[in-house]
């Protein structure tokens, strides 16, 4: 397909504006004029339109194609959430206006939203009290690392170290080295989890914080957390959850609850919003009671006589994290999807995305090596270990699923995991999806050891094949006519 | 298979012992570069650096991930080859020679008794 660019033809237009009737001494200054008009594609509105859509027919998305993408949750998004965003009322606001004389007046309606999906996040997790502002979910993980070194901070504690298992996504040592902390990585044990031994021997006074995913990255469900939250506690560390795989759990137990101080989630993975093209997401923040006086401001409050507002005067406060009020459009998707599931919905969420992955997980494991061969959360995690010896990698496997119609699962995550391809399903996948997926993966591992030549030259069937990865990453020529 | 004259860490840096001048030359093991393949980027510490044993000193980057350089030993740095960061194929060609990455200049040499033999470190890298 050709680039906008080369379809260009020189004087082509896609919109006549009218005569221009500014005033001439109204107009740019000659001196802040470009010298030269901007080199940009000479097309006609329809072929714009055409060009556009042809691409996106190109794409693999949700509303395309099954995506086990594993550990990014790749569930339908809920159209009603587009609907109800699309309302003037919210769509039209200005983000400004609550904070003009009597503009409070005229956003009850949006800072309620706020305000209410703050409390059923609340609710949901266990926490005190959320912040909404966070605009992803590495964004979530720094706040919620700054509010553990403010209140560190204010106790006088001197803390210098952040726990993390090994199995954690990369974001999460980031986060505590952008913060300021030293990373200290666990190993995990023989069962895919933080080996509980290894972890008594780096836990002392210098640390600051244990942060988890709980399942992990593996899908697993880490028997001793409650013993490492305790352990933690008693050495005055506080317990970070990272909401990553929160889907597992929805409605079945409550970070809270397990001793979890500070929690970060992902409206677009566990709450049905979407995760557009890479974005906008939304990554608020809990926390328990001993945190609140250190969130971000502003927050939304509820006066006693019913009515929203913002706060402001918050002097222990981490201070601001993201202009305004977070990615409004994503909480009120997010408050849909949780008013349109309702306590029985989300319940029901977690209880089919673990079956799922455990119905996907027993069909492939005697044709893909299994690492961690018991019962399994929200993903699971393959190894192409077995496909290697025949000279075929996770990689190729990947691409031959494209020829399927499917997207693939991540692959090479975790790092613990050799050739790892970590699929997803998500419960909003129907049985028969289910089932054309596990053929595909059957027919693969086949292929892998009647005709390996076949995977590694793959995909077949779409208009590019594979690129060269290397030199993109190498030599990147991100422009049209270099 | 692993050239006999070199010591190796657990994560797979080699080092070459000088023992007139007290420094170390480092890079990383042939089995290191075959497992992360398309490596699409690497980056050194500088030239007056100091290290510490068992830290990273730097960072490889294959399409794949991203992995930490590990210091075998705590010192130094007092040469960087740049020469490798603008041709990353020496890495595949000539992981022992002229891929080399840094030399470090030790503060105690009692640090390579920790390190492995080539015959210790083909046992490793079949075990892992």
């Amino acid at each position: 397909m050709k680039l906008i660019f080369e379809k260009s033809v020189a004087g082509r237009r896609g919109v006549r504006l009218p005569k221009c009737d500014v005033l001439a001494e109204l107009a740019v200054p000659e001196e802040l004029k470009r010298k030269q008009p901007p080199d940009l594609p000479e097309v006609s509105e329809l072929e714009t339109v055409r060009h556009w859509t042809e691409l996106s027919r190109h794409n693999f998305g949700v509303d395309t194609n099954f995506y086990p993408l594993g550990s990014c949750t790749m569930k339908y998004n809920p159209k009603i959430g587009e609907e109800v965003a699309k309302y003037q009322g919210f769509s039209s606001l200005h983000p400004l206006l609550p904070q003009l004389r009597q503009g409070g007046v005229l956003t009850q309606g949006a800072l309620q939203v706020i305000y209410e999906t703050e409390r059923l996040l609340s609710e949901i997790t266990g926490m005190a009290e959320f912040t909404m502002q966070p605009l992803a979910g590495a964004h979530g993980e720094l706040t919620g690392i700054m509010l553990i070194a403010a209140y560190h901070k204010s106790k006088g504690n001197r803390k210098t170290k952040v726990i993390i298992p090994d199995s954690a996504h990369g974001t999460n040592p980031a986060s505590a080295a952008i913060a300021g902390y030293e990373v200290v990585s666990v190993p995990s044990n023989n069962n895919g989890v933080m080996d509980f031994n290894e972890f008594e021997k780096v836990l002392n006074e210098e640390v600051a914080a244990v942060m988890l995913t709980c399942p992990n990255t593996l899908g697993l469900f880490n028997p001793d957390i409650k013993k490492i939250a305790d352990r933690t506690h008693q050495v005055g560390g506080l317990m970070y959850y990272d909401g990553a795989n929160l889907n597992a759990i929805l409605g079945k137990c409550r970070p809270g609850d397990i001793g979890f101080d500070v929690v970060h989630l992902n409206l677009h993975k566990t709450f049905g919003t979407p995760h557009g093209g890479g974005g906008p997401g939304a990554g608020p923040v809990g926390v328990k009671e001993h945190l609140k006086e250190f969130l971000p401001i502003s927050l939304v409050v509820k006066r006693p006589d019913g009515t929203y507002a913002l706060e402001y005067d918050r002097p222990k406060s981490i201070g601001y994290v993201a202009p305004f009020y977070g990615n409004f459009g994503v909480i009120l998707k997010c408050y849909v999807y949780i008013l349109l599931l309702g306590r029985e919905g989300l319940i029901r969420v977690a209880e089919n995305a673990v079956l799922n992955a455990n119905y996907m997980m027993e069909k492939l494991k005697s044709y893909y090596h299994l690492p961690y061969d018991r019962r399994c959360m929200h993903e699971f995690v393959l190894s192409a270990k077995r496909q290697k010896e025949k000279g075929v990698k996770a990689l190729d496997i990947a691409k031959r699923l494209l020829d399927f119609g499917f997207h693939p699962p991540t692959i090479y995550f975790p790092l613990i995991v050799e050739e790892a391809m970590m699929i997803e399903p998500t419960e909003t996948e129907s049985r028969e999806t289910l089932d054309k997926f596990i053929e595909a993966m059957i027919q693969i591992a086949g292929e892998a050891e009647q005709e390996p030549q076949r995977l590694k030259d793959a995909p077949h069937n779409l208009d590019i094949s594979r690129l060269d990865e290397v030199t993109a990453a190498r030599e990147p020529n991100l422009r049209w006519k270099g | 298979m692993y050239p006999a004259d070199l010591k190796y860490t657990d994560t797979h840096e080699w080092v070459r012992i000088e023992e007139k001048t007290g420094t170390v030359t480092v890079g990383i093991s042939e089995y290191a570069v075959k497992q992360i393949s398309d490596i699409v980027f690497l980056e050194l510490p500088s030239v007056g650096d100091n290290l510490k044993k068992g830290s990273p000193f730097g960072a490889i980057e294959s399409v794949k991930a991203v992995f930490d350089l590990n210091s075998p030993v705590t010192g130094e740095v007092t040469e960087v080859n740049q020469a490798i960061t603008d041709n990353l194929d020496l890495l595949q060609t000539d992981p022992y020679g002229q891929g080399w990455m840094i030399k470090i200049k030790v503060e105690s040499e009692d640090e390579f008794e920790a390190l492995m033999n080539a015959v210790d470190y083909e046992n490793h890298t079949r075990n892992a």
